[in-house]
């Protein structure tokens, strides 16, 4: 493959974006119609994403391809940027480029009214410039420069409508919460230099098995490891971090779907992706555990919310909780092909949701919606599919890849003995697709049905949205289900995704990686014969499991918002102080208010007082005692210094006083002086 | 070299202009101000020749033959017999890769400051000619080469800058431009101390053999040139070198301003009308930085060698402590008076990892605090005008009225955020990736480096109480950018951007220069000539 081909046409999809962002902002001035240059714009991006997928799909389980070129040189150290080409790249950045391309078109309808309608599309491009850069990198330096970008981009358009007060905090406490994980990436990505002076993931992996360890100990590994990851924890938004996700809804539904489902929030799976190969056995163990509390928690949160938004958002957060987990135990590529199918299915998910808002003018709370079927026919549809597919039901996407995930965490609780990965990632199953199918029969089916009739009949349409909002939906729809990434759809595994993973070994020394992982040279799966023993005796196994855990989900939401057999206020009533936790998310956002935000406050505030109070109060201090010195000085001046002067004066006065008294004036006198001096000296000089 | 008096010109051109001013009658407002703007603009034009013409690969920083546009003449020589021998002063101007950034900073910076002073009403001579006054001094300081020379020009520079505070600042403008003024002066009397004994310890030899006591900074940084037992030569085994550094130090460090001497900054910035707020964050604060890597590095290496971790310390301080007072900021101005106290701690945090990483970042971080700095007061400047208020807590909203303005303010905060893309982004990171290469420092590093934080903290809570939310009513009718605004915060804006994604273009500038200048720091051996003598 030449490279320098594949670099042109990653160069026109990576800057297209910006240029549709320049553009964009540039004509606005002039143009109502600015945001075709950006429709334009995010189309070539599609096109040149594609084009290299094409071109590379023939050998993408080995490609690995890298250019770069100089960008800053110092005396003896040079930082490159620089372009990765290998599966996970490629794949993703055409993922990224499609899914931004359809939610474009979605908000040309959505969006439309809006009085800073051309600025959201200069924002989504830049977004999507961000992103790009994120994936198609070679280092950490690069990944870390666009990653902040993206934070940047999250930033803007969170706070979108940026009037509404709780809009600009949203913005606000996304990039903040960015930053806590920024700051813990930043120390990891400075140990990564000062060990391996390099920041390329090739530089590192050759450090690496060349024996080079940071502070020659395989602990600071996984410190950097960990350290790396915090990056995720803050962008993936995973436990402690999650907190900025949900209120990230308050920016406009696409954007939602776009970034805080489909992508953005992506970045950072992705990039632990990227840097496994560095990943200890210990770092690995402690990614598991964020992982398995990012999948469990949200996903007990999720079915307690009555704003759409909220359930999708809890449920973005547990299912990258649940692919950061199969990272953690191992599973590489099974948390890339989760990745890929959830951006498919998450994205439609909002969309839809986007599409149930526009469609309910502005509604978003679900207990006014109910029997929404009639009104939103194609919506649901697109809808019911996506549903099917995130609670891992046959045919689907989201069963293959999902399964895939479980199907590791027996693995690894069959190798290690620690089962308690499997229980939460079944467990998580369950919750999952109880809370989606709660909130599709709520929605679409039963729910409210009396009061959405009530508000028709006032007047009010509830209406299916307009072509150019549903095709994207459907076509998203059609991408959730299986024949596009296996043909067969028990397994995906053998899908062309699967197969065409470059599945590159970690390059940690033995001893600190798994037992199940091989050293990178020695195996062409990167994973030990016992590992692949195990898959084949769990595949199945897993899959029933994982079967029967969505069945019940299914089954409960169907017994309560189908049938409705249950009245839920009773349950809400018997289990109050539960249901009261769960439902105000676990007091995350309160703890953090008192720990963080009050804590920084008070901390800044005494710090000004010090300040103000003792540091300059000590130089205000000092001028006044100067000033006091100086008046002693002056009284010191006065009285004494001065008073000597006067009194050297008036002595001499005194003397003249007396000494005049010897001017007589009379020549006798003056000669009978002189007669007693001559006596007097003689008298002198002779005793000598 | 030629033998046009490029640095001459650019350091004298503000007094042409100023004698202009002085002689135009009181009445003849705007073309005073032309006369202003033409001298600082004619400063920025040949700034940008010295930079076209100067040499990469040439480093100077204790190299009198690699410093470039040289001109040396002398000044005072005078022979005091048997007591000092000659006595020789020269008028020693030259510039290397360590001073052309803060030439280009203090040239740019002028310019628009004296753009932004166009609505200056009250004494417009005084004003301007002060100004003028005040450009030739700082512009002097970073080109002066002879000790005796830079001390002239800085104390030059304090007295317009009194008067400008002073006279043309806010309600408390007496207090904050005394303290601004004493507490310079008494830095200055440390750095008058320590020249005396530097004069008094260092030996030249002319061309005919003579010995004489220097002035010359080039001569005082190569240990052979001390005489056996001057005050602070090291070859006097009671030397006071050590007690000269921490007075020279401390005399510098007020004007960075690094902690605890920094409480004069947010006194005179909240009083001094915004050309000069402008001035004092973008030029003046790098004096401090600037004198601390041109004598107390270059001069007293081994000292500096000892005393990395309590500078990087002080570093550490400036950056949490400033960042967490400037949250506690209810004046938009004296939190970003605050911001630059937390931001000039990566200045002194770079500078003490002692290597091209750190110290190129920190240098590079001067020039770009100088911009990014420049363009938050502009924009302070621009509501205080419109509003005449800086509460943070009256604004709100503006963004739904003011889109441009908001635009420029995003760019500038965002920068000062360190955004990648914009030029803090590099300078911080390359002070964070040299600091923490050196172990004595990393954990001030990595304590440091939680600046990131609550940097964006204070930044995005600003943001948000000034620019986001619901427009408050009062601010209704308030206009967009005008075209003098524009002319002022354009050319910075553009600046942040070219020096983010290239930042090589400054930082070729510097390489040679902070090479040599880590040889010198690092390598130059007081100590051993020292014990070579025991």
């Amino acid at each position: 493959m030449n490279s320098e081909f594949l670099s042109t046409i990653a160069i026109i999809a990576l800057f297209a974006p910006l240029a549709g962002f320049v553009s964009t902002l540039l004509l606005k001035k002039w143009t109502k119609n600015a945001h075709y240059a950006e429709m334009f714009f995010i189309g070539v991006n599609v096109v040149a994403a594609g084009t290299l997928l094409v071109m590379t799909a023939g050998d993408l389980h080995t490609l690995h391809i890298i250019s770069s070129f100089n960008w800053i040189q110092f005396p003896g150290i040079t930082f490159e940027l620089g372009f990765q080409f290998d599966s996970l790249s490629i794949i993703l950045l055409f993922g990224v480029a499609l899914i931004s391309f359809l939610v474009h078109t979605f908000s040309l309808q959505y969006m439309h009214g809006d009085k800073r309608y051309s600025r959201y599309f200069a924002y989504l491009g830049i977004f999507t410039f961000s992103m790009n850069g994120i994936v198609i990198t070679n280092n950490l330096l690069m990944m870390y420069i666009f990653w902040e970008l993206v934070g940047l981009s999250s930033y803007l358009l969170i706070g979108f409508w940026f009037e509404k007060t709780s809009a600009s905090d949203a913005a606000k406490k996304a990039f903040i919460a960015n930053r806590f994980g920024d700051f813990g990436m930043l120390a990891g990505i400075l140990l990564v230099f000062v060990t391996f002076g390099t920041f390329s993931f090739d530089g590192i992996k050759e450090g690496l098995l060349s024996g080079i360890l940071p502070f020659n100990s395989g602990f600071w590994l996984s410190v950097m490891g960990v350290l790396l990851f915090c990056g995720a924890i803050g962008k993936s938004a995973q436990f402690p971090l999650h907190v900025w996700l949900p209120d990230a809804m308050e920016g406009p539904t696409p954007v939602s779907a776009l970034i805080h489902a489909a992508t953005m929030v992506a970045a950072g799976v992705y990039m632990v992706i990227k840097i496994y190969f560095l990943l200890s056995a210990d770092a690995l163990l402690v990614i598991a555990i964020i992982g398995a509390l990012s999948a469990l928690i949200p996903a007990t949160i999720a079915f307690t919310q009555y704003d759409i938004k909220k359930v999708l958002a809890y449920s973005t957060l547990s299912q990258l909780g649940l692919m950061v987990m199969a990272i953690g135990l191992g599973a590489f590529g099974n948390a890339f092909f989760h990745l890929m199918t959830h951006a498919f299915f998450k994205a439609g998910l909002f969309l839809a949701a986007g599409s149930v808002i526009y469609g309910m003018h502005h509604e978003q709370d679900i207990r006014h919606m109910g029997g929404l079927k009639k009104y939103m026919p194609k919506t649901f549809l697109a809808f019911a599919i996506y549903t099917l597919a995130i609670s891992g039901v046959p045919l689907t996407s989201g069963f293959m890849s999902k399964d895939a995930i479980l199907n590791a965490t027996m693995i690894y609780g069959s190798l290690t003995g620690n089962w308690i990965f499997a229980v939460v990632g079944f467990g998580v199953t369950f919750l999952t697709a109880f809370y989606m199918f709660r909130l599709l029969f709520r929605v679409f089916i039963k729910g409210n049905i009396t009061g959405v009739e009530h508000h028709i009949s006032h007047g009010h349409k509830v209406h299916e949205s307009p072509n150019v909002m549903v095709v994207p939906l459907l076509v998203l729809a059609a991408l959730s289900l299986f024949p596009f990434f296996s043909f067969n759809p028990l397994s995906g595994e053998n899908g062309w995704l699967m197969k065409g993973m470059n599945f590159a070994s970690s390059a940690v020394p033995d001893g600190l990686r798994y037992t199940f992982m091989a050293l990178a040279g020695t195996s062409v799966t990167g994973y030990t014969e016992s590992y692949f023993e195990a898959s084949h005796h769990y595949h199945y196994i897993a899959m029933a499991l994982s079967l029967l855990c969505a069945l019940g989900g299914f089954g409960l939401a169907y017994t309560v918002y189908f049938k409705e057999k249950v009245n839920t206020e009773t349950y809400k009533a018997k289990f109050r102080p539960v249901y009261t936790f769960l439902y105000n998310k676990w007091y995350f956002d309160e703890l953090y208010e008192v720990i963080i935000v009050k804590f920084t406050l008070l901390t800044s505030r005494v710090l000004f007082w010090f300040d103000a109070t003792v540091v300059d109060g000590l130089v205000n201090l000092t001028a006044f005692l100067t000033r006091k010195v100086s008046d002693l000085g002056g009284l010191f001046d006065k009285y004494v210094v001065d008073g000597f002067v006067n009194f050297t004066a008036m002595f001499t006065g005194l003397i003249g006083l007396f000494m005049r008294k010897l001017q007589t004036g009379k020549i006798q006198t003056y000669v009978a002086f002189i007669v007693v001096s001559i006596v007097l000296l003689f008298f002198f000089y002779a005793r000598q | 070299m030629s033998s046009f008096p490029m640095l001459t010109l650019l350091t004298f051109l503000p007094i042409i202009g100023m004698v202009i001013v002085m002689m135009l009658p009181k009445e003849k407002r705007s073309l005073i101000k032309i006369t202003t703007l033409v001298a600082t603009g004619l400063q920025v034009v040949l700034a940008g020749f010295m930079w076209a013409g100067f040499n990469y690969s040439q480093a100077g920083i204790n190299n009198p033959a690699t410093f470039q546009f040289v001109e040396r003449i002398p000044w005072i020589t005078f022979d005091s017999g048997s007591w000092l021998g000659m006595i020789k002063i020269d008028y020693f101007l030259g510039v290397d890769g360590l001073s052309a950034p803060m030439v280009l900073l203090t040239a740019l910076i002028s310019f628009i400051a004296a753009i932004s002073s166009w609505n200056i009403e009250r004494s417009v001579k005084g004003y301007f000619a002060l100004f003028l006054l005040l450009d030739t001094g700082m512009m002097g300081t970073f080109l002066a080469l002879d000790f005796f020379l830079f001390y002239v020009f800085w104390e030059i520079m304090l007295l317009p800058m009194y008067f400008l505070i002073g006279i043309w600042g806010g309600p408390r403008k007496e207090y904050a431009a005394i303290k601004f003024f004493i507490y310079t002066l008494f830095g200055s009397v440390f750095i008058l101390l320590v020249m005396i004994g530097l004069y008094l310890s260092v030996n030249e030899v002319t061309g005919e053999g003579a010995t004489f006591h220097t002035f010359n900074i080039l001569s005082m940084m190569n240990p052979s040139n001390y005489t056996q037992d001057g005050i602070l030569s090291p070859f006097n085994p009671d030397n006071l070198r050590f007690i000269a550094f921490i007075g020279l130090f401390v005399g510098f460090a007020i004007k960075i301003p690094m902690f605890p001497f920094h409480t004069w900054l947010p006194d005179a910035h909240v009083e001094a009308p915004t050309p000069i707020s402008v001035i004092l964050a973008g030029v003046l604060l790098k004096l401090g930085a600037y004198g601390i890597i041109r004598f107390n590095y270059s001069i007293f290496p081994e000292i500096t060698r000892e005393l990395v971790w309590w500078i990087a310390l002080f570093g550490m301080i400036n950056i949490i402590y400033g960042a967490f007072c400037a949250m506690a900021q209810k004046d938009f101005k004296k939190l970003i008076a605050y911001s630059s106290v937390s931001h000039m701690g990566y200045v002194l945090l770079g500078m003490a990892s002692l290597n091209e990483v750190g110290l190129g970042g920190a240098v590079l971080q001067m020039f770009n605090h100088g911009t990014i700095t420049a363009m938050l007061f502009l924009l302070v400047g621009v509501v205080y005008d419109r509003t005449h208020t800086r509460g943070l807590n009256d604004f709100g909203g503006l963004a739904n009225n003011l889109p441009v303005y908001t635009g420029f303010a995003i760019v500038a905060f965002f920068a000062a955020i360190g955004l990648p893309g914009l030029s803090g982004f590099i300078s911080e990171s390359f002070v964070f990736l040299g600091a923490f290469k050196v172990e004595s420092i990393r954990l001030l590093t990595i304590i440091s480096a939680a600046g990131i934080v609550l940097g964006a903290g204070y930044m995005l809570w600003t943001m948000q109480r000034v620019y986001l939310g619901k427009l408050n009513e009062k601010w209704t009718d308030l206009k967009d950018l005008d075209f003098r605004e524009y002319t002022m915060l354009v050319p910075l804006a553009v600046i942040v951007f070219l020096l983010g994604i290239f930042p090589s273009i400054m930082l070729d500038l510097m390489n040679t220069s902070i090479n040599e200048l880590v040889n010198q720091v690092t390598k130059t051996d007081f100590h051993s000539i020292m014990s070579g003598m025991k």
